[in-house]
Formats: structure tokens, sequence, C-alpha cells
């Protein structure tokens, strides 16, 4: 199970509108998610951060290089990794708990052994009191947290989250973020997880990656222990004021700052010839 | 003290009419989309004027009974109609053969024109074939085309049944096809991921989350059938609600007429009003997320 996830030399090139025409979504992308590790990206938008999350679920192929989850090329989406979406993107016609244990059904796992399953995973994220509730009863932070429980039902190698808290107000996503890092470090899965919240990236990420657009491409990484120190303190407010925290921050709000400020001049150029 | 005070205080405000609090609305209500707010008191009241002048045209004399016979002589007709019959069939056999005709041809629908939609939204062939000749034939009159059904398939009841279930057809399975595209990427995504297979993610994703459509889709199809109803039963025919409607006005029987319009409109009312319980029963979730 203690398998890495491998981005060896990965480009991706859409065609453009024009016929002939080519758009450079992602260049020359090499990125090891280690066993266990959590890796979060941040970027101005337009850099292909969620591309990147198409590649590793196999929504998309890449046009050059490969993807590689252990030693297994990835061709194709599949149970051994589990996608949190930003919107919920739960079917409103089953129940909570039924959404959770859909895919073991779609696996044909009788009904007892699923169920079991995914009332652990409800468990996990702290719904347990709302098997049977319908998914319009309920808040958009609790529709994310039954996204999180489905995603790990099928015991998925990775989990893929694109801008799952994007949605939620900023007192429900302080809270799922300490339930995601609960999470991670009891199923000591891996994560990789896209953000516009650079606090919010620093704070959950062992590591964290900074992409910038025009082509896509990862310009920066860092190794971070924010979120060690959380699970020893439990403090999250204080973990966040800290002096490197805060340093660390606007560093990274620099860099993408500086990125969407190039876009913007770029922008005008071609808006002005 | 305070609390006396303060008592009084409130006393001697809402004694005082120009500070009576005025009821607090929530937005959307003041300066919101028009129209809101509950009709129904207004419906009812309108339908007992309509009564009301339809009396007071009718018992006056100012409109001749043959052009609006009163109600009291509709009611006697009605009766008459259940008991004796009109033009050599009671009233209950008109209305048994006019639903087995639109009932008929609705289930016919259903079971074509919904499996069709649902090829046509996710298969690119299917759609290719389907689509001109729905969109071409979808918005002629019925009246356009009976007389090639005529000449094609007779008098008979097939041709009566085929014509109705033509009417029905298109937006039965336009509605199908729509609900195809109501599911949302994420969703699909996500069942992939979640080791589904091509035919599961149709099965079980696709088709689910079309119901509110079809459903939508069936409402509009048994509508258009009563609507064809009448033309289908102008071929040929010695029974039918729509017959009775046709024949009667030939003798200027206003009165029968309006009592094959009020058995139309009560069959068509009713059966939507079971249609819109189902739909609260089996899609509860239509409209919510």
């Amino acid at each position: 199970m203690a398998a890495s996830l491998h981005l060896d030399q990965v480009g991706v090139t859409f065609p453009g509108r024009r016929p002939g025409e080519e758009v450079v979504a992602l260049e020359d992308i090499n990125l090891t998610i280690e066993a266990g590790s959590f890796v979060v990206v941040v970027g101005a938008s337009g850099c292909g951060k969620t591309t990147l999350l198409n590649l590793m679920a196999g929504f998309i192929s890449p046009s050059q290089g490969q993807v590689l989850l252990g030693n297994k090329s990835i061709s194709a989406p599949g149970p051994d990794r589990g996608v949190v979406f930003q919107k919920h993107a739960l079917l409103p016609w089953l129940n909570v708990i039924e959404n959770v244990e859909f895919g073991l059904d779609l696996q044909g796992v009788p009904k007892e052994e699923r169920r079991t399953i995914a009332a652990n995973n409800l468990a996990l994220v702290g719904l347990q009191d709302f098997q049977k509730h319908a998914i319009y009863q309920l808040s958009g932070g609790m529709q994310q947290r039954v996204g999180i429980a489905r995603a790990l039902t099928s015991n998925p190698a990775i989990l893929l989250m694109d801008e799952p808290m994007a949605a939620l107000d900023a007192l429900t996503r302080e809270t799922i973020q300490e339930l995601l890092l609960d999470v991670w470090s009891k199923t000591q899965k891996m994560i990789f997880f896209i953000t516009h919240s650079v606090e919010e990236a620093l704070f959950m990420a062992t590591k964290l990656v900074v992409m910038s657009p025009r082509p896509g491409r990862i310009t920066h990484s860092y190794e971070l222990d924010f979120q060690a120190r959380f699970l020893r303190s439990r403090d999250a407010r204080a973990v966040k004021s800290e002096p490197d925290f805060i340093r660390m921050r606007e560093t990274i709000l620099g860099i993408i700052y500086g990125d969407e400020k190039t876009l913007n001049v770029a922008q005008g150029a071609i808006n002005n010839a | 003290m305070r609390e006396i005070g303060h008592r009084a205080g409130i006393q001697s405000a809402s004694e005082d009419r120009k500070f009576r609090p005025k009821r607090s609305v929530a937005p959307g209500e003041q300066f919101g989309v028009p129209g809101q707010g509950d009709s129904r008191l207004i419906s009812i009241s309108t339908i007992f004027a309509l009564l009301l002048l339809w009396v007071a045209v009718t018992e006056t004399q100012i409109v001749k009974p043959l052009f609006l016979p009163s109600p009291t002589l509709v009611y006697e007709k009605f009766i008459l109609v259940v008991n004796v019959g009109f033009a050599n069939s009671t009233l209950f056999e008109h209305t048994l053969i006019s639903l087995y005709r639109v009932f008929g041809a609705f289930l016919l629908a259903c079971v074509t024109a919904i499996p069709i939609g649902i090829m046509m939204g996710v298969n690119r062939i299917v759609r290719g074939i389907f689509d001109p000749p729905i969109e071409f034939y979808r918005p002629l009159p019925p009246l356009a085309y009976l007389p090639l059904v005529i000449i094609w398939f007779g008098i008979g009841e097939f041709s009566k049944v085929l014509l109705i279930y033509l009417a029905i057809f298109a937006p039965m399975a336009i509605s199908a096809r729509a609900g195809v595209r109501s599911v949302s990427i994420e969703q699909i995504h996500a069942a992939y991921s979640m080791g589904a297979t091509a035919s599961q993610v149709i099965r079980r994703v696709i088709l689910k989350s079309a119901l509110p459509e079809i459903f939508t889709g069936m409402r509009i199809g048994i509508g258009v059938g009563w609507t064809t109803l009448v033309a289908g039963e102008m071929v040929a025919s010695t029974r039918g609600v729509g017959f009775m409607v046709l024949n009667a006005a030939e003798f200027l029987a206003s009165d029968v007429v309006i009592v094959g319009i009020f058995v139309i409109g009560t069959f068509a009312f009713g059966f939507d009003l079971l249609m819109r319980y189902l739909e609260r029963t089996f899609i509860p979730w239509k409209g919510k997320v």
C-alpha cells in the first residue's frame, strides 16, 4: 500500500481555439508524492493545477511523460485514487450512507460489508448521526465531508482534492482543515490538495508546490511541518500566527502576486496590440 | 421601577397609532422577483366568478341556450348522456375508448420515446439519426399529417392511436435527451473514480439524474395527447369523447359539447395531479441540488 505517485517529465498540450494552434497547459512537470505525504499546490489562476489533478485521476492523459502510481502507469480513473471535487458531486437520489457506499456497491460488495465500511468512514468525518439524511438536507460543509468519506470508501492509495473548501465559509473551512488533517494522520494516505488559500496550503502541507502559468510549471517547492505542529498542539490559530508561518505566507503570496501581475501585463499587451 | 417604566414606554408607543410597528417582510417579498405570494384564494375566486358569470348570462337570457346552455341544462344533459347515451353510446363507453386511445399512445411513447431520447443523449450516432426527423415533424400540427396517416394506415383504431402517439413522442424524447445533459461532469468523474464501468455510469448516474426531466416530459406528453385526442377521433369514429364533441357540434348540441369538454378537462387535470404527486414521492430531490 505504501506506493508513491510520480510524475515524470509530464507535459499536457491542448488544441487551441483556432486549428493548428496549441495551448501548453503543463510543461516538464516532475513531482513525487511520497507515501503518507500531504502535497498542496497553489498558484495563480490558469496555471494548470486542475489539469495536474486530472492527470493523476486519469481523467486526461499526458501528451508527454508518464504518471506512475507505484510502478503502474495511470491511464484511466480507478478506485485506487479517490477524488473530492469543489462542488460536492454527490448523487442526490441516494441518502448519505448510500452515497458513501456507492463505489463498493458498483463493485458488487455485499450490502452488510459495505454498510460497515461506509459507516466507519462517516464516523471518521464526524457524520455518524446523519446516515439516513438526504444530501440536500445537509449544509455545504457536511456535504463536503460526505464527499471525503465517499472518496475514502474504496480504500484508495491517494486522495485527490480539487479546492474542496473553496465554497465553504471561513469558520467551516478551518474546522474541515483540522478534520482533514486528523483523517490524514489516522489513515496515513497520500493527499494531493489544490487550493487558492496560501494559509490553508501552509497549514496542511508536508510539501507545498507553487506553480506558475503560461506554460504551467512547478517553480517552487517547500517541505513544511506546520501540520505536525498542529497535530501536537491542537491549536490551529497559534500555529497560523507563528512568525515563520507568516513569513512563509508573505513569501508565497509574493510569488503568486508576481505571476498574476506579469499575466495582467501580458494580457494588456495583447489587448492593446 | 425600571421595569415598570419600560413597560409603560411600550404601552404608550403601541397606543399611539403613528408608532405601531410595521410587520417586517423578508427580502425578496419587497423589491424581489415580481409575483411573489400565495395565489390560491384568487384562483378559487376566479372559478366562482366564472361560474357566476355563466349562471348570470344564461339565466337572464342574454346569451341564447343554443350558444351557451345554462349550468343546469348542461348538468341535466350530463345525466342523460351518462344514463341513456349520445350517438349510440353512453358517456362511460365514450370515455373508456378515449382513455384507451390516449393512454395506449402514452404508454407506447413511454416505452419508445424515453429510451430513444436517452440514447440520443448518450450516443452520437443515435442522436444523428433521430434528431432531423424529430425536430422536423415536432412543430407540425397533427391535423396536417392526419391525411397521410389515414392514407397509409387506414381509418382503423391503429391510425387514431398512431396520431396521438406521434404527437406525444417528440416532446417526450426531447425531454429525455435534455435530462441526460443535466448530469454534471463531476458526478460522472466521481463514479468512474469509484470504479464504475461505462454502462454503470449510464444506468446508475446518468439515467437517475435524467429522471426529473423525463417526468416533466411525461407530463407535457400526456397533455399533448389530450389535445390531439379530438383530431384523432375525427377519423371515421363511432365512439370517444372527441368524437362525441365533434358529432354534437354538427347538431349544434352545445350542451353535449360542454359535457365532453368537462370530461376531457377533468381527466387531464386529474392525471396531471397524479403525476405531480408521483413526482414529489419518487423525485423528492428535484430542484434542490
